[in-house]
C-alpha cells in the first residue's frame, strides 16, 4: 500500500465528494436559472426520440446496478441462496445490456449533437469535457464488465472494490482492498470520480432535480403573489428599520 | 362557493384590422432577446389559415389540453403523471422548430462590405440557430391576409373538420373568400392544463389576479408545459432552457396599467376587467360530457360581483374592497356574461380559457347593400345572418366547440344593436321591438353600443392595483390596537422600554395626540409614555414638556442641553420661560 494508493482511494473520495455536495449547494444558490436540462428536442426530434430514452433508462439500469453491486455485501445475496455465479451472470448479462444500451444512446446523441447545425451551435465548451467525462466513464465501466465476463473471478469487484466504497461511509477507508483490485476498476473509479467533481458545474445537475414531485402534488398549482413592495427582498443597506 | 378573481380580456373581432401593432409592440417589450425569436406571446392569425404555430388546433396531433375519460373525469390528453414521466427523455409530441418557424437574419454586412463589381451585393437570410444560409419557408403571418390561401388555407383544421361534416362551406377563390383576424395571447385558463403538465411544478395560476406564470427559477426545461397547453401558448426558450409565455403584462397590471397589447391596439378592440369565479366548481364544469355545454358551464362560474352574497363569499376569501369594486365596473364581465356578446375560444379543450372574443359581423352590411337592400334594417340583417360571408359554422368551431346557437345569438344581439342605434342617432322613432327579438331592452343595448364603440380608456381597462387593496397595512393599522398596555397603547413592553415589538409611528402618534387632545393637564415629561407633539409646534417658544426639567442649579442660564431630572419628579412642568 502506497502513498498514492492512499491518496487515491483514501483521500481522492471524500475531496470528490466535497466537491460534489458544496458544487451542487453553491450552484443551487446561485445559479438556479441555469439549472436545466438545456433540452435541444426543439431543434431536432427524430434522433432524440431513439437516442435520448436508450441512453437515460439505460443509465437508469447502470446506476441501479452500481447500487446493488456496491452496496449489498456477498453475505447478503449468498443467504437468500443466490449463488455466486447465478449472481456474475446475471450482473454481467444485465450490466452489460444496460451499458450496451447506454452506449448506443449516448452515441447517437453526440452523432446528433455534432450533424444537427442549430444542436452544434447550442453546444458549450463545458457540455463538450462533460461529454468525453461521461462517455470515458461508460467504456471503462463496460470494459470492465466485459474483462470480467472473460477473465472470470480473480476481479470480482464484491471482494475488492465494495467492501472499499462501503467503508469510505464509515470514515475507515479500507485503501488495501481497493489497491488489489484490478486496473480497469481503478482506471473506471478514477474517471468516475472526475465524473461526479464535474457533476455540479455542468447540465448534469438536472438529474438532481429528478420530478418525482409530480406523481403527488395536485394538477393545478397556485401561488400567492409575493404581497406588495415589501415582500421584495431588501437590497443591502436598504433594511427596513422598523418604522412601518 | 371559494370565490376568486382572474383578470380577463375580450377582443372585439369586428374592430381587429389585423395590424400586429399588438404583436410588434408585446415582442418589443417581451421577446426581443436570443432565444426566443420565435415566441410571439401575442400573435394576430388571418382565419381561415393554419394559425401559428402550424396547425396548433389539431389536438390529435398536438395533445394539449383535456379529455374527459370514461369515468367522466378529466384528463390530460397528452397522458397522466406516469406517462409524463415515462416519455421525459424525449416528449414525443413537442413541436418542432419548423413547426413554428426557424428564426432568421440578414446578413446585411455583405451590403457595406462587398467588393465593387457589377452584381448589387445581397443581404443573404441566415439562420439563426444554425448560422447557416436559409430558405426562408415560413414565419408566424406566412399566411397573413389569406396570402397563399388556395394552398395554405384547406390545411386550416377547422376548415378540414367543416369540409369534412358537411358540404363545402368554405371556399377559397376570390369571389367566395372570407377572412377575419384572430389576435391571439395566453388564455390564462382557470383549469390551465400548462400548469397541470409541468412536472417540476414551476408554472402556477396567482391566487390574487388567476395569472398564469412560469418561475424561471424552478423551470427545468421538461418540455411538458408546451405539449399540454392547446393555444401553444407556452414556449420554449432555447437558449436559457426555459419555458416562457405571455405574463399578461403582469408588472403592468399590479400598477393598474393596460397590458402593451392592449395599451397599443390601434382598433382600441381590447377590453380589461375583473371576474369573479366560484373555484370549487371549476373541475365540475369543465368535466360536463357535452362538448356544446361547455360555453354555459364556462359562463355559470362567473359569479356577479352586485350578488351580496358572493360580495359576502368574497369578502371572506380576503378579496379586497376596492377590487370587489373594480369588479362591479368590469367591462369584460358586463362583455361576457351580462351582454353575452363575447365567447371564449375553443372551449372544447376544457381548460376554461379566460380571453374572451366578441365574433366579427362587419361584411354583412355591405353585402346587403350591394344586393340592394337595406343593410341596417334589422330584418334584413337577422335575416342575413345564416348566409353570413363568414359562416357560422366556422366561428361556432372557433367559439362554442361547434354549436352554432350562441353565435347566432350574439351576432343577432350586434345586428340588432346597429339596428337600433341607427334609428338613435338618426332621431327616428325608437323601435323597442329590435332589443326585444334578442332578450334585451333599449337601456341595456345602448349601454351596450356605449361600451363596444365609445368606452374611453378608463371604461376598457377597469384594473384594479396589486397595492391598493394592501394600502391599509401601509397605513400600519396591521398592528393590534385591541391590548390594553400592549405595544399599542404607548406603554412598555415586558421587559422595560424598547423591549417587545417596536411601535409603528403612526400608533405613537395616534395614542400620542389622543393623549394631547383629552387630557386637563400639559404633557408632563416626568410621566413616561407622555410626548410634546413637535408637529403642533409652530416654532415659537417652548411647549411645556419639551425639554426635560432643569437640574437643581443649571449650569448656564440658556443650557437648554443640560439633562437632569429632579429628584421628587415635581419640577417636571416648570415653564422654560422662567429661566430666561
Amino acid at each position: 500500500m502506497s502513498a498514492s494508493d492512499v491518496l487515491l482511494w483514501g483521500v481522492l473520495p471524500y475531496v470528490v465528494v466535497a466537491v460534489l455536495v458544496v458544487g451542487t449547494i453553491w450552484r443551487y444558490r446561485y445559479d438556479k436559472f441555469g439549472w436545466t436540462t438545456r433540452s435541444s428536442e426543439l431543434y431536432e426530434s427524430r434522433l432524440l426520440r431513439i437516442g435520448s430514452p436508450l441512453f437515460h433508462f439505460g443509465l437508469l439500469v447502470v446506476v441501479i446496478g452500481h447500487v446493488i453491486g456496491l452496496l449489498i455485501p456477498r453475505s447478503w445475496t449468498s443467504a437468500v441462496g443466490l449463488s455466486p455465479t447465478a449472481y456474475h451472470v446475471q450482473a454481467l448479462t444485465l450490466g452489460g445490456v444496460a451499458g450496451f444500451c447506454t452506449l448506443v444512446g449516448v452515441g447517437i446523441l453526440v452523432y446528433r449533437r455534432r450533424t444537427t447545425g442549430p444542436v452544434f451551435s447550442a453546444t458549450t465548451r463545458n457540455d463538450k469535457s462533460m461529454y468525453v467525462v461521461l462517455v470515458a466513464a461508460l467504456v471503462a465501466g463496460l470494459a470492465t464488465t466485459l474483462l470480467g465476463a472473460m477473465g472470470g473471478d480473480e476481479h470480482d469487484y464484491r471482494e475488492t472494490v465494495s467492501p472499499w466504497f462501503r467503508s469510505l461511509f464509515v470514515l475507515q477507508p479500507d485503501v488495501a482492498r481497493m489497491a488489489d483490485a484490478g486496473l480497469a476498476f481503478h482506471i473506471h473509479t478514477l474517471i468516475g470520480m472526475a465524473l461526479f467533481a464535474i457533476w455540479p458545474f455542468t447540465r448534469l445537475v438536472h438529474a438532481f432535480t429528478a420530478p418525482l414531485n409530480y406523481l403527488f402534488r395536485p394538477y393545478i398549482v397556485y401561488r400567492s403573489r409575493a404581497t406588495g413592495p415589501a415582500a421584495r427582498p431588501r437590497r443591502r443597506g436598504w433594511e427596513d428599520v422598523g418604522s412601518r | 362557493m371559494r370565490v376568486m378573481a382572474q383578470m380577463g380580456m375580450v377582443m372585439n373581432l369586428d374592430k381587429c384590422i389585423g395590424c400586429h401593432t399588438c404583436s410588434v409592440t408585446c415582442k418589443q417589450a417581451w421577446t426581443n432577446r436570443s432565444g426566443v425569436e420565435y415566441v410571439w406571446f401575442n400573435n394576430v392569425e388571418t382565419r381561415p389559415g393554419q394559425g401559428y404555430p402550424r396547425r396548433y388546433q389539431d389536438q390529435e396531433r398536438w395533445r394539449g389540453g383535456w379529455v374527459r375519460n370514461r369515468r367522466g373525469r378529466l384528463q390530460l390528453r397528452a397522458g397522466g403523471r406516469f406517462r409524463k414521466l415515462l416519455t421525459i427523455f424525449a416528449n414525443p409530441v413537442l413541436p418542432n422548430i419548423r413547426d413554428y418557424y426557424e428564426p432568421w437574419t440578414y446578413d446585411y454586412e455583405t451590403l457595406t462590405d462587398a467588393p465593387l463589381g457589377d452584381d448589387f451585393p445581397v443581404a443573404q437570410p441566415k439562420s439563426l440557430l444554425s448560422g447557416e444560409p436559409l430558405a426562408v419557408e415560413w414565419s408566424a403571418n406566412w399566411d397573413d391576409d389569406l396570402g397563399g390561401a388556395p394552398e395554405h388555407g384547406p390545411l386550416d383544421p377547422i376548415v378540414q373538420r367543416l369540409r369534412s361534416e358537411s358540404e363545402e362551406k368554405v371556399r377559397f377563390d376570390y369571389e367566395r373568400a372570407f377572412m377575419f383576424f384572430l389576435p391571439r395571447i395566453c388564455e390564462h385558463c382557470l383549469n390551465p392544463s400548462c400548469v397541470a403538465s409541468c412536472p417540476s411544478g414551476a408554472m402556477y395560476k396567482r391566487t390574487e389576479d388567476g395569472i398564469v406564470l412560469v418561475d424561471q427559477d424552478r423551470c427545468r426545461g421538461w418540455r411538458m408545459c408546451v405539449t399540454g397547453c392547446p393555444y401553444k401558448k407556452v414556449y420554449f426558450n432555447h437558449r436559457t432552457g426555459k419555458a416562457e409565455k405571455c405574463t399578461f403584462c403582469y408588472p403592468r397590471v399590479e400598477v393598474g396599467l393596460p397590458t402593451v397589447c392592449s395599451e397599443t391596439c390601434v382598433g382600441r378592440l381590447r377590453y380589461l376587467g375583473l371576474f369573479l369565479y366560484d373555484a370549487d366548481r371549476v373541475t365540475a364544469a369543465a368535466s360536463v360530457p357535452d362538448e356544446h355545454d361547455l360555453y354555459a358551464a364556462q359562463l355559470d362560474l362567473l359569479l356577479d360581483p352586485d350578488d351580496p352574497e358572493v360580495i359576502a363569499a368574497a369578502r371572506r376569501e380576503g378579496i379586497a374592497e376596492d377590487w370587489l369594486e373594480h369588479a362591479r365596473r368590469s367591462p369584460v364581465y358586463r362583455l361576457a356574461k351580462e351582454y353575452r356578446v363575447a365567447l371564449p375560444l375553443h372551449p372544447e379543450f376544457r381548460t376554461m380559457p379566460m380571453v374572451w372574443y366578441i365574433p366579427p359581423l362587419s361584411p354583412v352590411v355591405d353585402r346587403l347593400v350591394e344586393t340592394g337592400h337595406d343593410g341596417e334594417s334589422a330584418p334584413n340583417l337577422f335575416g342575413a345572418i345564416d348566409a353570413l360571408r363568414i359562416p357560422v359554422e366556422y366561428l361556432a368551431e372557433l367559439f362554442t366547440a361547434g354549436d352554432p346557437a350562441p353565435v347566432t345569438e350574439v351576432l343577432r344581439k350586434l345586428a340588432a344593436m346597429r339596428s337600433f342605434m341607427r334609428d338613435v342617432t338618426l332621431g327616428r322613432e325608437i323601435d323597442e321591438s329590435i332589443p326585444a327579438a334578442v332578450g334585451m331592452d333599449a337601456e341595456q343595448i345602448i349601454e351596450m353600443y356605449r361600451l363596444l364603440a365609445i368606452a374611453k380608456y378608463d371604461e376598457r381597462y377597469v384594473i384594479p392595483t396589486a397595492y391598493e387593496g394592501e394600502a391599509h397595512q401601509l397605513e400600519e393599522l396591521g398592528c393590534s390596537l385591541d391590548v390594553d398596555g400592549g405595544p399599542g397603547m404607548g406603554g412598555l413592553g415586558p421587559f422595560g422600554e424598547a423591549s417587545g415589538r417596536s411601535v409603528p409611528v403612526s400608533v405613537e402618534t395616534f395614542h400620542a395626540l389622543r393623549v394631547r387632545q383629552t387630557s386637563e393637564d400639559v404633557a408632563d415629561p416626568g410621566v413616561r409614555g407622555a410626548r410634546v407633539n413637535l408637529l403642533n409646534w409652530d416654532g415659537k417658544g417652548r411647549p411645556p414638556g419639551l425639554f426635560p426639567p432643569p437640574r437643581e442649579a443649571p449650569g448656564e442660564p440658556g443650557d437648554v442641553t443640560a439633562r437632569g431630572s429632579a429628584p421628587d419628579g415635581s419640577a417636571g412642568t416648570a415653564a422654560p420661560e422662567d429661566r430666561r
